[in-house]
């Protein structure tokens, strides 16, 4: 016994005297979200917790890097963002934000962050824009995207017979962008889009909107909205029974705490994507049950998207012994994405992060298990598949061939 | 079959019921913040916590203690209304002297500290609550298809405000109630307990907020923001409706219903704007509300 903590002590010494030898790199990451509003349960804590969790299992001060974790609220306003930003880059020494839900507040600190030449890696926010016209060397997309929500769910429920849509959509930037983009992928697959009605934002009641839907005789009504919108329609569409008339609903954003906070007795049935659901497999359960305990609740594809991001940084400074943007940047496109949670992947020169989407379905309240077990998993889609193709996407950072 | 503007009348049926049934909370809420200041004189601001309170109250009620929707829809405006009783005696009366102005102030304060508690322990992505298995399904129109439970909220809302606009305007309990708000040093010189009616009428109105929690729990997604994003409508009915006057915020909740469903139909964007143009437009003619009497 004595021997074996007589040996502890001495690899423990050793590892220090190594660490010190190293001239360590310090990196500071700010966790950039909603910590109070209607968003605040998507992101919020639980995405700081989820980073804290890549900076310790990366074991990040063994490997050079010495890695703080800060976190603000934005209050999903684009001004609040963009002040905390540049006091986080000018005095304060944060190298990285990350997170940021909310299209219009992501955006704006997409562009802060290449003015002051620091890294973002965004897993919070819809719009596909980020990779798009508005693409920045600094900025990598890693979660999900408007053109993926898409292309995942839209064309599964076009596939599934739904030829025929009407779209409910949030009257602003993102409700606007997810029906574009949806719209597209609808019309592609030999769909069709009767109508639509814009529903002022947020809204409590969406029954008249529903009648209008239902009116339309459409096979498939498109939700693009998010939060309490969704919760809301999907709830009083099953009250005026919709979707008993044969009409589906097509969530098209929409995340597991969403379906919790509906119930399966309502939720059931509902079919929408993610990037990653908890019980995917051993190693998604086994982080996602650490994560539990943390935070009090199963993660969604955002927490999980700052955990793989923080983590392919950390070995990107590592790797480079340094946190110079353009090396780091240059590091992370270069080589492959590898993490417990998305497995292997790559980022694209757009700084679009690729990684399969899950088509995922509610289960009925009979064949769930516990708490948390809510949804099936229908098909893998493959990232080039999923996500918008780089030439498509009017990047400037990418020549045209 | 004809056509109003272009629309089937078969949907502007429809849409016209449904303008009522949103009509329903408008006027329970409005009910309560007209008698809370038609009698107290305080612009009671948590009214949409309270109304917040009532719809997680039944929650917990149902996921702590397994009572279900009947009970609760007694319980929980009593729970709600008790809460009420506490914060009038331990802060809000000590305001009575003082200008409107503080117990907006103090009531806006202390919905705000309300939803932060709740948002804190409860997250903001709501709780399910399920309709009662008395009340699902529902009936066929013939130009719409009308849940049962819809079709109780519009009943039981009405009956309850009709009973609260009796028992205030027509009764002798109402009648002390009325003659205490213009003359309370009078009345309690007949021997009257002003300051204990004074409370429960507070706990009165904060348990009708309670009432309308309950009854929205299973339509609406109950999280802790459901009531801040409806109580600065309700405010703009009572606004409407005339300060204070309980006919009139009754009156005025139903139809603002039926004019926001209106607009739902001819113009959704505007839908969520409509009731504060007419708000503005009845300022600008008859300041006191369509049913007050000016001062």
């Amino acid at each position: 016994m004595v021997t074996m903590r007589g040996l502890s002590v001495a690899t423990a010494l050793w590892a220090v005297s190594l660490g010190a030898a190293q001239a360590q790199v310090a990196v500071k990451l700010g966790v950039l979200n909603d910590r109070s509003g209607v968003y605040s349960d998507i992101g919020g804590e639980g995405s700081e917790i989820a980073a804290r969790m890549a900076v310790e299992d990366f074991k990040a001060s063994e490997k050079g890097v010495t890695a703080t974790v800060v976190a603000a609220d934005h209050q999903n306003k684009p001004d609040v963002g963009s002040n905390i930003a540049r006091q986080w880059y000018d005095q304060d020494g944060v190298d990285v934000i990350l997170d940021v839900p909310t299209s219009s507040v992501a955006l704006a600190i997409n562009q802060i962050t290449r003015e002051k030449n620091k890294i973002f890696l965004n897993s919070g926010a819809a719009t596909s824009d980020l990779t798009g016209a508005q693409c920045s060397p600094n900025t990598i997309h890693w979660a999900y995207d408007t053109v993926q929500l898409a292309n995942v769910t839209g064309g599964a429920m076009v596939k599934r017979g739904g030829n025929t849509w009407f779209f409910l959509t949030a009257d602003y930037a993102f409700g606007h962008a997810l029906e574009r983009d949806t719209s597209a992928v609808v019309k592609k697959n030999g769909g069709q889009v009767v109508g639509s009605v814009k529903t002022p934002f947020p809204s409590n009641d969406f029954s008249s909107f529903l009648l209008q839907a239902q009116a339309s005789k459409a096979k498939v009504i498109g939700l693009a909205n998010a939060g309490g919108d969704t919760i809301n329609s999907i709830k009083q569409a099953s009250e005026f029974g919709i979707t008993q008339g044969g009409q589906s609903l097509a969530a098209l954003l929409m995340f597991v705490n969403d379906v919790k906070a509906l119930g399966l007795r309502t939720a059931q049935g509902l079919v929408f994507s993610e990037t990653f659901y908890w019980d995917e497999n051993d190693a998604t359960r086994e982080w996602s049950k650490r994560f539990l305990a943390k935070a009090g609740r199963m993660p969604n594809m955002t927490n999980a998207g700052t955990y793989s991001s923080v983590i392919h940084y950390l070995k990107a400074v590592a790797a480079e012994k340094s946190k110079d943007p353009a090396k780091v940047m240059a590091w992370m496109k270069a080589n492959p994405t590898d993490d417990i949670l998305f497995g292997k992947g790559s980022v694209r020169a757009d700084g679009r992060k690729m990684h399969d989407a899950l088509l995922l379905e509610v289960k009925k309240p009979e064949e769930s298990k516990g708490e948390w077990d809510l949804l099936k998993i229908l098909a893998k889609v493959p990232a080039e598949q999923a996500f918008r193709p780089m030439a498509e996407g009017n990047c400037p950072l990418v020549a045209k061939s | 079959m004809f056509t109003i503007f272009g629309v089937p009348s078969a949907a502007l049926f429809g849409q016209l019921l449904l303008g009522l049934i949103n009509g329903s909370f408008y006027a329970i809420l409005s009910l309560g913040l007209a008698v809370i200041f038609g009698l107290l004189n305080i612009i009671n601001f948590a009214h949409g916590a309270q109304y917040m309170m009532g719809a997680f109250v039944a929650w917990m009620l149902l996921n702590y203690a397994g009572i279900g929707y009947w009970p609760a829809l007694l319980l929980a405006p009593l729970l709600v209304g008790a809460f009420g009783v506490v914060l009038e005696r331990v802060m809000i009366s000590r305001l009575y002297k003082f200008d409107h102005l503080y117990g907006l102030l103090l009531t806006f304060g202390l919905a705000l500290i309300i939803q932060g508690l709740f948002r804190n322990q409860y997250g903001v992505s709501g709780l399910p609550y399920g309709i009662p298995a008395e009340l699902r399904g529902g009936q066929a129109l013939g130009f719409m298809f009308l849940p049962n439970y819809r079709a109780w909220v519009v009943v039981a809302s009405l009956v309850v405000c009709l009973v609260t606009w009796f028992v205030i305007e027509k009764t002798k309990l109402g009648a002390y109630l009325r003659a205490a708000t213009e003359n309370p040093t009078l009345v309690q010189a007949f021997g009257v307990n002003v300051p204990l009616m004074i409370t429960l009428t507070y706990g009165f109105g904060v348990a009708l907020a309670g009432f309308a929690g309950v009854l929205a729990a299973p339509i609406y997604s109950v999280n802790p923001n459901m009531g801040a994003d409806l109580i600065i409508v309700v405010f703009a009915v009572v606004v409407i409706g005339g300060m204070g006057s309980i006919l009139g915020s009754i009156l005025t909740g139903f139809a603002l219903g039926l004019v926001e469903g209106l607009t739902k139909v001819f113009y959704p964007e505007a839908s969520a704007t409509v009731i504060f143009v007419i708000m503005v437009l009845v300022l600008l003619v008859k300041p006191a509300g369509l049913f007050g009497r000016a001062t």
